[in-house]
């Protein structure tokens, strides 16, 4: 332990604790931009800076450590000088349209230029645009980039895609997409970690919610629309509202409210990946196809991109189910069009999900006899669901619980879980046990494969089933699974099934959900899935009735032709 | 009234001198890898801001060329904007009244030359592709990458066996390096900013003097595999070094009887006393190595065996023949070559120079050491004989200064054109022709004959120090490939067509210095680990300590000191002093830490394996 003094108070803290975290122990939050726990402590942005007693220079408090008898000043004289100043030049280098920015009332440095009292800026204005594709489903505008560099140490430590470097020197230092490449040339994922890091609007997600106005405007369209497991973990937050205030429920009458003529849960179609998936691996694994190299998971589009770009020629250990948002749309335009009697073409399908890939996913390549389009048509964030909440003038607080249309209306507690790491697996392992066996597994027979964001690498799982031994891993966060696939190539390892969630923490976590600077939620939001998965009436996917019912009318089993054609693709191809 | 006046500095004057030698030191300690457009616009504004603005090139031209680059900066040119930048440039070299202005439009006009791509790069894709290259200058200009940052702490904190193993990671040659390294790492250390280059080199030998002996760190298990090193100087033993910590069986086949390669036989006592240079190898051969001694490649046994009988081969032979001068009387009786004469020295069977005149020929380090273990060996009258400059010499300063002050005459501007021989064939002397200096090529003033007479300058032993040549027939012979007398691998150290055949050191790059021969033994371990089918990495385990937050007040550099000449000469002893852990301590406390404090805590600033 060592004894500091910080603004008079005498406080004992641990060896190596940095003298941010040591004032936060003595109830002194200072103010810091660029800092971002274990991922980039670099002293950038200055603002964090505190004065030593007996030191001329200021130190950054974020990667300082306390000594012994030291005594700290985080609100001296000189230090509110230069936190005034070093605020101001950030200011102009800055576009501080603040009103029209995407993360207006919910930026780092609009705040701490409101909470410093800053009311005019003595620098001239200095801005620098940088062109950009506005159609991609990732914006950057460069000239509100405070060069953090929050976004390349989070793409290049935790997703290890490298999309982000810095370029060019001195003044004209920028961040920019590396290699001096464009967005659409480099890798990247879409997985917008860079986005829900970044603590400006200087990285944003292309913004689609006009297209679902214009969906529910026209007369001549049926809306019909689907919402992501781990939505109803986090789109409360925006209105500090809990979990508990906030269920799917609610967000089925908000949707309604705001003209959306039907409104299901992906929990439905996770249920039904889960049977062509589940079903996929069990047959590829009696077949010795998962010898040498798993079958992986390819529900999140984030990993997919990831495969293609770096792992071609894994693409085809890749499931060819399609993800539960795929399978539902695919499912809208043929099953449930005819069910209500529309032709598909008057179908626009809107999905709301915590994720960017997905926009990008809806544009994949379709290969059989789909609905000639897309199976989705508008991707919305849990960003752009909230905004449309509010765009439509609605109290969160008023909202009651209203059930999700018929007849894709069941949901399992399987499905439920798809939103968070582990939960893929589990849920597929339930149904593949019941495929082997012809029973069902205890409840929570495989919670060995649950995991966290703060898992290290990976976590793998060995289950017997019957004389069948199925060896599993279970990874989030892109640079975890690079390692995965080294070991995975090396031999050092080996696995049946492998369930890959790009997002640190799983779709909780996604590139698409609310922004709590500074926080990292993705577990928090786990345990909501997870209580809902406990409490759930039905826990097993193989045993949604409305999912029976939709094979029984249409699909007729699991890998059947027809799933083939509308809930299939290829990704190796 | 007076008719005259003393001067008087005005103070703004004085302060701006300070300001150039502020900024002189700052441009020694510039990183690599700054746009260097930027860099051009910035130094033309220097050179503008020093214009008298009399005359219309300089006063107006200057402003011009600089809005131009700016327009290129800003992504506002247009290609043709180079040939306005490219002809004003050359109308102000032309027309302007004095070097103020020819030569600041010169700069301009050299960097559209040297670095045109990188004009139009700005201009047709309106980015800048640079990006800063050194976050921390010392380790990035390590050729071993060696953690200069993270020992200084070590060093300060006075965990001086932890710093020997954080260096080990890198350099398994500490001690010696601490002596004879030729530091490139001080070259643009960022202490210059504020006062002076830490004395690296200097902490690095505390480090090991202070820490006594340190035993190498435990090998990983054993693989199985086997390896020949052929060679064992630096670049072997250091290579052989990591293929046995990471679990490979090493044999170094050295043709002298003992290992060290040039260290030994190259470099006299006096710089590395041998007892130095033991202490590197003995924990290098605790970790397994084995050695044979007395085989010559080409002689006693050949690649194609050593290709037989182990998993892979590696030839690290150093360049260790020497170059022919080419004048007449070179086959004179008492013409040695400096590689022959220090490696006779180093056997313990140093020719006889007691009352005699020694004539020692060419600028490098190799004559500085030649020169001194002459004056040791009792020599009357000991000289350099130097085409150039002293101050065109490539020789180290210090190697220069400390010859000089043994009493070593430097005959400069002297081109050797004949050996003299008496009618016995022994030599009498060595006839030179002065020479004058003349227009800088390249970077380097050349020579011309100064049109004085010839001279012979009496002696009876001519050391020929021009530089050394690689042995390399016997490996064409056996396909491996060779251009202009060098071992040409490729950048990963093998060869496409020989495969499990590597090259490295000297040998494949031509005489260098000891810490690039350990840097691409770094290159050579890891690629042939690869190669024998593994993933080893190498690492210390030692932490490095957080930085103290001191404020960074200018101070002295602290320099070694040396024993007195006149002492010195008289025995092969050691010639530098050590620190004393107080100067040590200061010297460590300089560093500014640039693994924490700058570029280094975002990017680069530490790899802990490799």
């Amino acid at each position: 332990m060592v004894k500091v003094t910080i603004d008079n108070r005498e406080i004992e803290v641990e060896n190596g604790s940095t003298i941010m975290e040591a004032a936060n122990r003595a109830g002194i939050p200072i103010p810091k931009l660029c800092y971002l726990k274990d991922i980039n402590e670099i002293g950038a942005c200055r603002v964090c800076v505190v004065e030593i007693e007996g030191k001329e220079k200021l130190v950054t408090s974020c990667n300082n450590q306390v000594e012994e008898g030291m005594v700290v000043y985080t609100n001296s004289a000189k230090v509110r000088r230069n936190r005034r100043k070093t605020i101001e030049m950030i200011l102009s280098q800055h576009n501080t349209d603040c009103v029209t920015c995407a993360r207006n009332r919910n930026c780092s440095l609009q705040t701490i230029a409101r909470d410093l009292n800053i009311l005019d800026v003595p620098y001239e204005k200095e801005l620098r645009p940088l062109p950009w594709n506005k159609n991609f489903p990732l914006i950057r505008d460069n000239d509100k980039c405070i060069k953090c560099m929050r976004c390349i140490q989070v793409c290049d430590k935790i997703q290890n895609v490298n999309v982000w470097d810095i370029e060019g020197t001195g003044s004209r230092t920028d961040v920019y997409v590396a290699g001096n490449r464009n967005i659409e040339e480099s890798d990247c994922t879409l997985c917008g970690q860079c986005v829900t890091h970044c603590p400006v609007g200087a990285l944003r997600a292309r913004d689609d919610t006009e297209k679902a106005w214009w969906a529910i405007d026209n007369k001549d369209k049926v809306t019909v629309v689907q919402v992501a497991p781990a939505v109803r973990t986090a789109w409360g937050e925006a209105f500090g509202m809990t979990p508990e205030e906030t269920p799917m429920g609610k967000i089925v009458d908000a949707l309604k409210r705001m003209g959306f003529d039907y409104v299901f849960d992906t929990v439905f179609s996770a249920d039904l990946t889960i049977m062509e998936e589940g079903s996929e691996f069990v047959e590829r694994y009696k077949k010795g196809d998962t010898r040498r190299m798993p079958m992986f998971t390819s529900c999140c589009p984030g990993w997919v991109r990831f495969v293609k770009a770096r792992y071609p020629h894994l693409a085809d250990r890749l499931s060819t189910a399609k993800s539960p948002q795929q399978m539902f749309g695919a499912v809208m335009k043929t099953y449930f069009a005819q069910k209500i009697g529309v032709s598909p073409e008057n179908i626009v399908t809107v999905s709301i999900m915590p994720c960017m890939a997905k926009k990008a996913e809806r544009e994949m390549e379709l290969f059989y006899e789909e609905y000639a389009g897309h199976d989705v048509d508008v991707v919305l964030t849990t960003r752009e669901l909230n905004r449309m909440i509010k765009m439509a003038h609605i109290d969160p607080h008023t909202l009651t619980e209203k059930p999700c249309d018929r007849p894709m209306e069941a949901g399992t507690g399987a499905g439920v879980i798809f939103g968070t790491t582990g939960g893929v697996m589990e849920a597929a392992l339930r149904s593949a046990y019941y495929l082997m066996t012809g029973s069902n597994p205890e409840e929570d027979a495989f919670s060995k494969v649950r995991s966290s964001r703060e898992q290290k690498l990976w976590k793998e799982a060995e289950f017997q089933i019957k004389d069948i031994t199925i060896r599993t891993a279970v990874v989030n966060g892109l640079g975890n699974t690079a390692k995965l696939i080294e070991a995975l190539e090396r031999g050092e390892v080996h696995y049946d099934f492998v369930e890959v969630m790009a997002c640190p923490g799983g779709c909780v976590g996604g590139g698409g959900q609310p922004i709590k600077d500074g926080m990292e939620l993705a577990d928090g939001r786990s345990g909501t899935l997870r209580d809902l998965d406990k409490c759930a009436e039905r826990r097993f996917s193989h045993e949604n009735p409305d999912i029976l019912k939709l094979y029984e009318e249409f699909f007729e089993r699991p890998l059947s032709h027809k799933s083939h054609l509308l809930l299939h693709t290829e990704h190796g191809r | 009234m007076s008719r005259l006046e003393i001067p008087i500095p005005n103070r703004a004057q004085l302060v701006v001198e300070e300001l150039y030698r502020d900024l002189e030191r700052r441009i020694e300690s510039s990183p690599s890898g700054l746009c260097p457009i930027d860099m051009s616009k910035a130094f033309l504004e220097l050179c503008h801001a020093q214009s008298c603005g009399k005359c219309v090139p300089c006063r107006v031209g200057l402003g011009q060329l600089k809005a131009m680059i700016t327009d290129v900066l800003e992504g506002r040119a247009s290609l043709s904007v180079l040939e306005e930048i490219k002809e004003t440039a050359e109308c102000i070299m032309e027309s302007a009244d004095c070097a103020i202005g020819y030569e600041a439009a010169n700069m301009v006009y050299k960097g559209l030359q040297g670095f045109r791509e990188e004009y139009e790069a700005h201009i047709e894709q309106g980015r800048c592709t640079c990006t800063y290259q050194q976050p921390v200058p010392c380790v990035s200009l390590c050729p071993a990458g060696v953690d200069i940052p993270g020992y200084i702490a070590l060093v300060y904190e006075g965990r001086y066996e932890d710093a020997v193993r954080l260096i080990r990671k890198d350099n398994p040659f500490p001690t010696t390096c601490g002596f004879i390294c030729e530091h490139p790492c001080e070259a643009r250390c960022r202490r210059n900013m504020v006062d002076d280059s830490v004395n690296i080199r200097g902490l690095k030998r505390m480090a090991t003097e202070l820490a006594g002996k340190v035993p190498p760190p435990v090998c990983s298990e054993s693989t199985g595999k086997k390896v020949a090193i052929v060679g064992g100087g630096p670049g072997g033993l250091s290579t052989a070094y990591y293929l046995q910590l990471m679990g490979h069986q090493v044999v170094v086949y050295e043709m002298l009887p003992k290992l060290g390669g040039m260290l030994r036989y190259g470099i006299p006592n006096y710089r590395l006393p041998k007892e130095k240079l033991d202490e590197d190898i003995d924990a290098i051969l605790a970790t397994g190595v084995q050695a044979q001694f007395g085989r010559r490649i080409g002689i006693d046994l050949t690649i194609d065996e050593l290709r037989k009988e182990y998993d892979a081969v590696l030839i690290t032979i150093g360049a260790s023949t020497d170059k022919k001068l080419g004048v007449e009387g070179e086959d004179a009786d008492g013409v040695i070559s400096a590689v022959r004469f220090l490696r006779d020295v180093g056997k313990d069977q140093a020719i006889d120079l007691k009352g005699k005149e020694v004539c020692v020929i060419g600028g490098g380090n190799v004559s500085m050491d030649a020169v001194r273990t002459a004056v040791r060996l009792g020599a009357k009258k000991v000289s350099i004989v130097y085409r150039r400059r002293i101050a065109d010499m490539t020789a180290l300063r210090d190697e220069i200064d400390g010859a000089i002050a043994e009493g070593v005459e430097v005959q400069v501007l002297k081109a050797p054109v004949k050996i003299c021989k008496d009618a016995d064939g022994r030599v009498t002397g060595l006839e030179v022709q002065p020479q004058m200096i003349s227009s800088i090529k390249n970077g380097r003033a050349g020579v011309k004959p100064s049109g004085e007479e010839n001279f012979t300058i009496p002696c009876q032993t001519v050391i020929v120090a021009i530089g050394q040549d690689i042995e390399y027939q016997h490996f064409a012979d056996a396909g491996v490939p060779i251009n202009r007398g060098v071992i040409q691998t490729q950048n990963y150290g093998g060869f496409d067509l020989l495969p499990g055949v590597f090259a490295g050191g000297d040998c494949a790059t031509g005489p260098a210095t000891v810490v690039r021969a350990i840097g691409a033994a770094k290159v050579l371990a890891a690629n042939i680990d690869e190669y024998l089918g593994y993933h080893h990495s190498i690492s210390s385990g030692v932490e490095v300590p957080q930085p103290n937050i001191a404020d960074r007040n200018p101070c002295g550099r602290v320099n070694m000191t040396e024993r007195e000449a006149c002492e010195r000469v008289c025995d092969f002893e050691g010639v530098e002093l050590p620190m004393t852990e107080a100067e040590c301590r200061q010297e460590a406390s300089r560093c500014l830490r640039c693994d924490h404090f700058g570029f280094g805590a975002l990017k680069g600033g530490r790899s802990t394996l490799w």
